[in-house]
């Protein structure tokens, strides 16, 4: 379902343009809005649909094999934590919202700055031990799994 | 040339392509060189691109050692079996041995992962897969690789990577364009760890128009890691291992958490489960040790993906389609039926859309399934990629030369779909590869292996005149012709994407095909991609944006390339279901039980091809039992 944009909800930010990963999301030089330059390489994955401020963006289905008159519309909120849909058929019997959550955490305040990690030790550095291991891998005082912990070994050959 | 050269210098590690492998890179490269100056090079923007930029519902690979679910070993051996013996052992068990680490620090960044409300575990949606709220997957990991890095510098398509002019075979960075500004970037550094995709688009899709666009693997995902790769001189292995997924028609929605989750099934257009009977016939091509049903029904030994796949199209194939996926059950219970939706919702929401589109409700319909086109890439059910080290401790010596995941150019190194031999990584297998590619990366760094490099400005203005060539092509001849886009001169990158999509579906195994190909074919495909290989050096492109289209079908060709040539080489069919070869049609593991490695004349193009062995985990205690 190709992405088109609404013309006079539009107001040619250009949020879309700056997050769409296909590079498809364009501003129009006549009309100052954005739309979809190339909707056969567009994976409908709403990514413009979400970073809209003014929900001027939505999507038609593929014309090949999807009929007119659906509708999936989205909002995401990252202040709350949760994004919400909204899809309805085609036939107009089914209209469904659904809501999930998108973190559990205020939104960028999850992840680690490795800056601010204590240097890893020359036996850590020979190691077959990644950041925060063994202690990440089990929470327990198991170690890293090796060929002789587990009583393994490497055969060339015929195995099954 | 109007535009600017702008130089990075003195980087230690260059990610390029910040998906799951390379944002898993870029984090802990922080880790492990506190100091070293860690640099991103992404073709779109950070917080949501690669496969994942849409989110996921699942984490398809996540042992639970710590739950008592499953050891690292068994993981191997599950994707042994589903990969019909064609693995990297080592590097599978050195990435399952990791990866419930990453999994445990997603957690902890906000990633909403499910529990079970009995057991207190992750939700399992099967053995492997864990369930998650993962709409904001791509985000969140984007935020610990920013806090990591440097610089991240969004919008630029590495094209080429830089090799030293010092010392042969050693890499020296990479280079690229702005896709907004149009500038040139090179970017001087003394490893590239590659985290760029797999390839969409390379055969024909059963698409028309505008659906073209709803491919499984995203359209994005232009195979650069290989066309990295290959252009350097890497060393590729089993680029031969193509994918075909059985998916919900024309939309591709994942078909996972409705088998394994939700508990739905197949059956053809009659109503009859199918894939029984085709068994037998099945075993005389792949013989009893790859197909078990009995074992498989007594046991959790899955049935390889690509023969569920054979089933499918044989069923088809006879007349009795379409297969359908039989929801109606399940979806009458209305919190499956919400977990059904969510699952589209979380990661394709194209089939959210076109079952509103088409008003199929799974509750009181049962969907149509299909069996996709074909798809190169290395962590789903497939393992194409780089021939990379594996760890110290782990691998046998044909399969070790140093640093772990470093490919055979040295202080290159692959993350995610650039690793060979590595399926069933997913999205959590790529991130920690990425981590383990980074900490080798650091220490080929403090073992002094990257001193004295040198980049000659010729390589530099060399490469800038390679990069824009299609747009000075553009300029020459645009005006030869009055209007439109048909010119004797050039032809443009849809057009040249066109060609290599009915060249690689008619002569390597596509959909209209019906995934057969034979040595008479494939010979004639080689010819012919030498020919498109040659109009690629006329590609025009009228501004960046088809620069960068460019750029992408480059990339897919020198893949396409290698698909071709490793399919050439592996005489046998070893994944009835993926690809047949007509004129050898069943698994030979007296002459094939071997990974096929490829590597292509960096100044010559010339391929040469290898069989390298194939190693397998097996218990210290069995062997001894079986020698006495």
């Amino acid at each position: 379902m190709p992405t088109f944009v609404y013309m006079t909800r539009c107001d040619g930010c250009g949020h879309c343009v700056d997050i769409c990963p296909s590079d498809i999301m364009h501003i129009d030089k006549t009309t100052r809005r954005a739309y979809n330059i190339e909707p056969n390489m567009c994976w409908e994955c709403y990514s413009c649909v979400k970073a809209c401020p003014h929900q001027a963006i939505d999507v038609r289905g593929y014309a090949d094999f999807a009929p007119l008159g659906h509708s999936v519309r989205v909002k995401r909120d990252e202040e709350k934590g949760v994004i919400a849909w909204r899809i309805k058929f085609r036939n107009g019997e089914k209209d469904m919202d659904l809501l999930a959550p998108i973190t559990t955490k205020p939104w960028g305040s999850g992840t680690p700055d490795l800056r601010e990690e204590e240097a890893p030790t020359q036996d850590q550095r020979d190691s077959q031990h990644l950041y925060n291991e063994p202690k990440y891998i089990r929470f327990d005082e198991g170690t890293v799994a090796t060929l002789e912990s587990n009583g393994l070994e490497m055969k060339a050959g015929v195995h099954y | 040339m109007k535009y600017d050269t702008i130089i990075e210098d003195e980087i230690d590690i260059l990610v390029c392509g910040a998906g799951l492998g390379g944002t898993g890179a870029a984090f802990e490269a922080r880790y492990w060189g506190q100091d070293k100056k860690i640099v991103i090079a992404e073709k779109a923007n950070i917080d949501r691109s690669g496969a994942v930029a849409q989110g996921l519902y699942a984490i398809n690979c996540y042992m639970g050692t710590r739950f008592g679910e499953n050891n690292p070993e068994d993981h191997v051996r599950y994707a042994r079996i589903d990969l019909m013996g064609m693995v990297r052992e080592d590097l599978l068990f050195d990435m399952a041995r990791h990866v419930d680490s990453t999994v445990h620090q997603f957690e902890e960044w906000g990633l909403p992962l499910m529990r079970d409300p009995d057991s207190g575990n992750y939700q399992r949606e099967g053995r492997w897969q864990i369930m998650i709220h993962g709409e904001s997957y791509k985000p969140i990991v984007a935020e610990a690789a920013k806090k990591s890095a440097d610089k991240v510098f969004n919008r630029i398509c590495v094209t080429h990577l830089l090799m030293d002019d010092a010392k042969e075979n050693r890499i020296a960075g990479a280079v690229g364009f702005n896709v907004r500004t149009g500038n040139y970037h090179v970017f001087k550094s003394k490893t590239v760890i590659v985290g760029a995709g797999g390839a969409s688009n390379i055969f024909k899709p059963r698409s028309v128009g505008e659906g073209a666009g709803r491919v499984w693997y995203a359209p994005w995902s232009s195979g650069s890691a290989y066309g990295l790769l290959i252009g350097a001189g890497a060393k590729m292995t089993q680029m031969e291992n193509r994918i075909v997924l059985a998916r919900f028609k024309d939309g591709y929605g994942p078909v996972g958490a409705y088998f394994l989750h939700l508990k739905t099934y197949t059956q053809n257009g009659m109503g009859e489960e199918y894939e029984s009977k085709w068994w037998p016939s099945l075993q005389e091509i792949v013989g009893k040790e790859y197909l078990d049903p009995e074992l498989s029904h007594a046991t959790h030994r899955p049935i390889p993906t690509c023969l569920r796949n054979h089933a499918f199209i044989q069923e088809v194939n006879a007349g009795r389609g379409p297969i359908h996926m039989v929801t109606m059950e399940a979806f009458q219970d209305p919190h499956l039926e919400e977990i059904g939706w969510h699952n589209f919702l979380g990661m394709t929401v194209g089939q959210a859309v076109l079952w509103a589109a088409t008003d199929v409700d799974p509750k009181y319909e049962n969907p149509e399934l299909t069996t996709s086109e074909p798809y190169v890439m290395g962590s789903h059910a497939t393992g194409c990629g780089a021939w990379c080290s594996g760890p110290s401790d782990l691998s046998p010596p044909e399969y070790y030369w140093g640093y772990n995941r470093m490919t055979t150019v040295e202080g290159l190194f692959g993350a995610g779909d650039a690793v060979g031999g590595t399926p069933h990584a997913f999205s959590s297998g790529s991130f920690t590869e990425g981590r383990l590619a980074a900490k080798a990366a650091c220490q080929y760094i403090d073992d002094g292996k990257a001193e004295g490099i040198s980049v000659s400005d010729e390589q530099i203005e060399q490469r800038k005149e390679d990069i824009y060539k299609p747009m000075e092509t553009y300029r020459i001849y645009r005006n030869e012709i009055t209007a439109g886009s048909v010119n004797p001169n050039y032809i443009n990158p849809r057009q040249a994407l066109d060609r290599l999509q009915k060249l690689m579906d008619e002569y390597a195994g596509g959909v209209t095909v019906s995934y057969m190909t034979n040595e008479k074919l494939l010979n004639i495909g080689l010819k012919k991609m030498k020919m498109l290989e040659e109009d690629l050096e006329k590609v025009a492109a009228e501004d960046i944006h088809e620069l960068l289209r460019a750029w992408e079908i480059k990339h897919r060709q020198l893949t396409s390339e290698a698909v071709l040539q490793h399919t050439l080489f592996r005489k046998e069919t070893r994944w009835p279901g993926y690809y047949y070869r007509g004129d050898h049609l069943k698994v030979d593991d007296e002459n094939w039980h071997v990974l096929t490695v490829s590597r292509r004349d960096r100044e010559t193009g010339e391929y040469t091809m290898e069989k390298a062995p194939c190693y397998h985990l097996v218990d210290v205690d069995k062997k001894e039992e079986s020698a006495a």
